[in-house]
């Protein structure tokens, strides 16, 4: 038995963490509902906190790999565990015991729906399963089985109130994306392994491709992966597809499944693929970064709480792709060094936002919960009536708005240590465009904030717009538990940089060959210090016992020397004792500001009253301008298309054996 | 020398909190000045304080946690602000924690706590305060990063001890780029103080006003914390504009020798400084609020422009 | 770098930002009075690199800059203005931050441009024809996105400045020939505008330009 326990490996037990999840989903099928959220859940989360910690023994144990007897007969399933692996399994063990804790509680709701929860449970455990399966595919095959079923699974939990039909649509908009992603990536697999048929992720990273192959294999890869992560133009499905799901689906999805894209991004380009081209990082760079601006920009306007996340889900990938397009810039200019500084800061930064995004997405299933209400024109005032949300939610606000001492604030300021530290480039145009995404990435972070002011502030502060605010209730314990867990990882990530640095190093030395560790770690934990100490140091930990002493002094001096009393009255009216909390600013009207300076960015169309009008009624839509400039068109031409194929239908059964017929001897003839 | 350094910061800490509410009396003095009034006095601010500090304070009914520790936080803030910025000398033990990245952090966080707050209440000024607060913020914020970026890829560092000593003691050399940022770094300055043209802190016309609007229920001790913070953060950004762009005479921490040339020289630059700011203002008027995120945006531009040229002219 | 060098690159940056604030401008009074300090701090970058440099003639180029574009045509365009009864601000055909942004993008271009041309050029001011090119460009741009008249020639005279500076820079200036002669063309120029001005409003009523367009025929 001892024998057994050393001789286990990161790769094993994250193998039966895989299959303990499915076990789990299967025994859902079976057991009384009222078990599945208090036994089944908890149980996940447990075994998320055991993959978790197999994901950062991972980090620290050399690359190990395994095949298993299952698969086609000529491809076996390959298993891989290396540090890019070990490090998102931590990141989906980490965030998925919060989310899933907080389900537990969430899902109690459901239990006397007949036979949804025994499916939910299913699929969710199927679904976390499925994407520890995408990371630690080892050949084209198993990544692909891993990654449907991630869609297929995501698909279902998407759709679990399938009763409604903006729901259906929702999830079928996002299966048909996630499908053409998919196809994409099929290719790029095909294309990489270079006609020799095998299609072992070891045999592509031994062969060699020309500039031209290898680029059409890195531009597929973009495509499919970056249709999953929701890129510009592929994002459409973020926004629909987020706010049907329930919460903790939709933590899951944004703060997880997301991340297996940008996965797969750094898989096949840093890894993979054994060249890479400037302009490859030039173009992602690019994208990234109109990702970013345009997600941030349409998250500032949102009315919808999950549609604002959802956006603000897309401004997130886009600073991640961003990070990676730096890295692939850097990298083949052979600075390997600022390389490793870009890609730490990205994969901070996906760590981070897997924490403060589920966070959020879970804190806004409980306003949902609690107010059954979606619109946050209709809400305000929660922080009295759910306290702990209300905190966990700030924390994640702050986080999210890149706000020292949270952990967006570190990875923001790593990445713009990234930029800053770039060398002279060997191309006069490239040295130019830097500055230029660096004020672009100063932008997103400042407009993040903006659009996370506008979501507490409209959600948590002010006075209840219209809705009874007796029937809002706080969250339950389980749900505390999970909300507890990500702000706590917000916080510590934040506080703790050098250390969380110092783990990311080994997936840095895996990808480009060089780490930050030896010189962010030489001034001990206290010190981020990315390069050397008198180019830029950061120190989250004295900034807060900083801030925090001069309170407390603060405080405590006010306390001392102040005379005066403190009483309760109603808040000022200016004059004006007709005021009602329908003055406030609306989730509308604290974005107007937006709207206007970026009016011709959006497709808006506004109903006014007319100044007579008894009921008067007011309608404001801001509609996504690539829906007419790019889906539209694609989809006229679509079906333009499959009017000609159409054409081929005649309903009868000859023609149709015709048809088998001359394929037969085409395909006959071609092969010979 | 270790103990040397951190008596420095000390003294700063307590010089900052000192100077600031002095600083906001005289830029006031010189207002009155210009404007052909007396003036109330270089020591209104602290009589402003002092009054503020022994009133009964009134809170609104639904004020949360959130509205009262505000004032703390913002005022916790900008004294770290104002204390870690080389304003009489460079090397201080904080300013190695905080670099100018982290400044215009916690620059962030105080404005996102004081746009909180000001939504706290459920008064239509308080959300109107905070949406306004925001839209000046979110190009503010940028435009000084990009000016920090400036000075930044000048001396190689983001941190501002190595800045201010690469400015100032490498000998005297002319960098045109610092001239864009200077112009950038005076429309945040006006921008994020709530100075003319953006805002003014001298009125309470509901139409105009930013700042105002949010800290309208505020009183008392509060109100105190708040607007001291503000005079703070005046100070930090003036004592900035100098270590970028006037950085002589700070001293390095620990050289007690030259720190009373280094404190003189500080009050004859805030003397001028302060009357500067009071001079813009009586000569300029407000812009509308729909005018402001034009004024910002070119603050942005010409800031990005200044990066631009330091990679161009390599200077 | 010796201080004068240093100088140069601070006039040349100096130049850009007025081709920005003339850009951003809504007020004709400011923007003639911009293009003034243009012509000023031509004449002392002209005059730093002909001390610099020891050419003499760049001293004359940098005295006829200084008679005509810092005190001749500003006082020819400002008299223009009191005598057409202008006393509109600018209208500008794309928002200002836009224009800006196109601004910087032209900078960006200009001097990718400019680069091949300045390492050939042997001159110690070839760091600078990136901006004076930039600044041609930019003039440009406000010429295009101005809808009235005299902004538009304000533009144009703004556009001889920034070309006077890249001749200075790339070659120390051009032979005293071609200057004279510019300089002339510019004057006349100047006039030939302040006629046509007081013609197109007679015909129109107004300065406008887009009332030009109805001169096409249908």
């Amino acid at each position: 038995m001892a024998d057994l326990l050393t001789s286990l490996l990161p790769i094993d037990a994250a193998g039966l963490a895989t299959l303990a999840w499915l076990a789990l989903g299967l025994l859902g099928l079976f057991i009384p509902r009222r078990l599945i959220t208090a036994i089944l859940f908890p149980a996940g989360a447990a075994v998320a906190l055991l993959l978790a910690a197999a994901g950062l023994w991972g980090l620290n144990t050399p690359t190990q790999s395994t095949v298993l007897p299952l698969g086609l007969p000529d491809l076996p399933f390959h298993l891989r565990l290396d540090a890019l692996s070990a490090f998102f399994l931590l990141l989906l063990g980490a965030a998925a015991t919060g989310i899933s804790l907080y389900a537990a509680g969430y899902f109690r709701s459901l239990a006397n729906k007949d036979g949804t929860l025994n499916l939910l449970c299913l699929q969710y455990h199927v679904f976390l399963a499925s994407m520890a399966w995408v990371l630690l595919a080892d050949d084209a095959y198993l990544f692909m089985v891993a990654w449907e079923t991630m869609a297929l699974s995501s698909y279902f939990l998407v759709t679990t109130d399938h009763v409604i039909p903006d729901i259906r649509r929702a999830g079928f908009l996002y299966l048909l994306i996630a499908h053409i992603g998919a196809i994409a990536i099929l290719l790029a697999f095909g294309v990489m392994q270079g006609g020799h048929g095998d299609y072992s992720f070891a045999a592509m990273r031994a062969g060699h491709l020309d500039a031209f192959r290898a680029s059409m294999a890195f531009l597929l890869a973009l495509f499919g992966f970056g249709a999953k992560a929701g890129l510009l133009p592929l994002h459409a499905w973020l926004p629909e597809a987020h706010p049907a799901a329930p919460s903790p689906v939709s933590a899951m999805m944004s703060g997880i499944m997301l991340k297996t894209a940008i996965y797969g991004m750094l898989r096949v380009m840093f890894d993979l693929l054994d060249e890479r081209l400037w302009w490859w990082g030039a173009l992602m760079l690019v994208l990234g970064l109109s990702t970013a601006l345009f997600g941030v920009l349409f998250a500032a306007v949102q009315t919808d709480i999950k549609r604002l996340l959802a956006y603000s889900s897309i401004e997130n990938i886009g600073i991640i792709a961003s990070g990676i397009g730096l890295g692939i810039l850097f990298h083949a200019y052979n600075e390997d060094a600022v390389a490793a500084l870009a890609l730490t800061a990205t994969l901070y930064h996906a760590l981070n936002h897997a924490f403060f995004k589920s966070l959020l997405f879970l804190g806004a299933g409980s306003v949902l919960h609690a107010t059954a209400e979606r619109n946050m024109a209709k809400l305000g005032g929660l922080i009295h009536r759910m306290p702990w949300v209300a905190a966990t939610a700030l924390i994640g606000t702050l986080a999210i708005a890149g706000l020292p001492p949270f952990n967006g604030f570190v990875s923001e300021w790593l990445m713009l240590q990234a930029y800053l530290l770039t060398p002279a480039l060997p191309a006069p145009y490239l040295n130019m465009m830097l500055p230029l995404g660096a004020a672009a990435l100063a932008l997103a972070a400042a407009l993040a904030a903006y659009a996370m002011v506008k979501f507490y502030g409209i959600i948590f502060l002010g006075r209840p717009r219209g809705l009874d605010p007796g029937a809002a209730h706080d969250a339950g314990a389980w749900e505390r538990l999970g909300l507890t867990w990500l702000a706590a990882g917000c916080v510590l990530l934040g506080l703790f940089p050098a250390s969380v640095i110092l783990q990311l190093d080994a997936v840095t030395r895996l990808l480009t060959g060089q780490a930050l560790g030896n010189s962010a770690a030489h001034s001990g934990w206290l010190w981020l210090t990315p390069v050397a100490e008198e180019r830029a140091s950061y120190s989250p930990m004295i900034l807060l016992l900083v801030i925090a002493g001069g309170l407390a002094l603060t405080f405590l001096a006010v306390r001392k020397f102040y005379h005066g009393r403190l009483r309760r009255g109603p808040a000022w009216d200016c004059g004006y004792p007709q005021q009602t909390a329908r003055m406030q600013d609306s989730a509308e009207g604290f974005g107007q500001p937006i709207k206007q300076i970026f009016e011709q960015f959006f497709g808006i169309s506004r109903e006014l009253p007319s100044p007579f009008d008894a009921q008067p009624h007011y309608r404001g839509e801001i509609r996504d301008r690539l829906w007419e400039l790019f889906y539209r068109p694609l989809a006229r031409l679509v079906e333009r298309i499959s009017m000609l194929v159409g054409a081929l239908q005649h309903g009868r059964i000859s023609i149709y054996l015709l048809y088998s017929f001359v394929t037969l001897i085409a395909l006959l003839a071609f092969i010979r | 020398m270790k103990t040397s350094t951190l008596l420095f910061q000390f003294l700063q800490n307590g010089l900052v909190l000192l100077v600031a509410p002095l600083l906001l009396g005289w830029v006031n003095q010189c207002r009155a000045w210009l404007q052909n009034r007396s003036g109330a006095g270089l020591l209104q601010p602290y009589r402003l304080l002092f009054k503020l500090f022994h009133k009964d304070a009134v809170l609104a009914d639904n004020a949360s946690v959130l509205f009262r520790s505000t004032p703390y936080i913002l005022f916790g803030c900008m004294w770290l602000a104002a204390a870690l910025v080389p304003v009489v000398a460079t090397d201080l033990p904080l300013s190695a924690a905080v670099d100018v990245i982290a400044l215009v952090g916690i620059f962030a966080l105080a404005r996102v706590f004081i746009a909180l707050a000001g939504m706290d209440i459920g008064t239509a000024f308080g959300s109107m305060g905070a949406r306004r607060e925001m839209l000046v913020s979110f190009l503010a914020e940028p435009a000084l990063l990009m000016v920090f970026f400036t000075a930044a890829s000048i001396s190689a560092s983001t941190s501002l001890t190595t800045i201010v000593e690469t400015l100032a003691h490498r000998g005297f050399v002319i960098y045109p780029s610092m001239a864009f940022a200077g112009v950038a770094f005076l429309m945040v300055l006006l921008a994020e103080n709530a100075r003319i043209p953006v805002d003014n802190p001298a009125t309470h016309l509901e139409l105009t006003m930013i700042h105002e609007a949010m800290t309208l229920e505020y009183s008392a001790r509060h109100l105190a914390l708040i607007e001291w913070a503000s005079s703070l953060k005046l100070l930090a950004y003036i004592t900035i504009g100098f270590a970028l762009f006037l950085p002589f005479g700070i001293t390095k921490a620990g050289n007690w020798a030259a720190l009373p040339l280094a404190v003189a020289a500080l009050a004859l630059k805030l003397a001028a400084a302060g009357a500067g700011l009071a001079l813009l203002e009586a000569l300029s008027a407000k812009q509308r609020v729909f005018r402001v995120p034009e004024f910002l945006g070119t603050a942005f531009l010409l800031a990005v422009l200044a990066i631009l040229i330091h990679y161009l002219l390599g200077a | 770098m010796p201080i004068a060098q240093q100088l140069i690159n601070l006039f040349a940056a100096l130049l850009l930002l007025i081709a920005f604030a003339m850009l951003s401008q809504r007020r004709i009074l400011s923007l003639i009075n911009l293009f003034a300090l243009q012509g000023l701090i031509l004449t002392l970058s002209i005059a730093d690199s002909a001390w610099l440099t020891h050419q003499h003639h760049l001293y004359y180029s940098a005295a006829l800059t200084l008679l005509l574009k810092v005190l001749f045509l500003p006082w020819l365009l400002h008299r223009l203005i009191r005598k057409l009864e202008i006393k509109w601000d600018v209208e500008t055909l794309i928002n200002i931050p836009t224009t800006m942004l196109i601004g910087i993008v032209l900078v960006v271009f200009a001097f990718n441009l400019a680069l091949p041309i300045s390492l050939l050029s042997g001159t110690i001011l070839r760091n600078t024809l990136g901006i004076a090119m930039a600044s041609v460009l930019l003039s440009f741009l406000m010429m295009i996105t101005r809808r009235k008249a005299i902004p538009q020639v304000i533009g144009f005279l703004a556009m001889e400045n920034g070309l006077f500076f890249a001749a200075t820079s790339a070659t120390y200036g051009m032979p005293m020939v071609v200057e004279l002669g510019i300089a002339l063309d510019v004057l006349v120029g100047a006039f030939i505008f302040g006629i046509f001005f007081f013609h197109i409003r007679e015909t129109f009523d107004s300065l406008e330009i887009r009332h030009m367009e109805k001169l096409k025929e249908d």
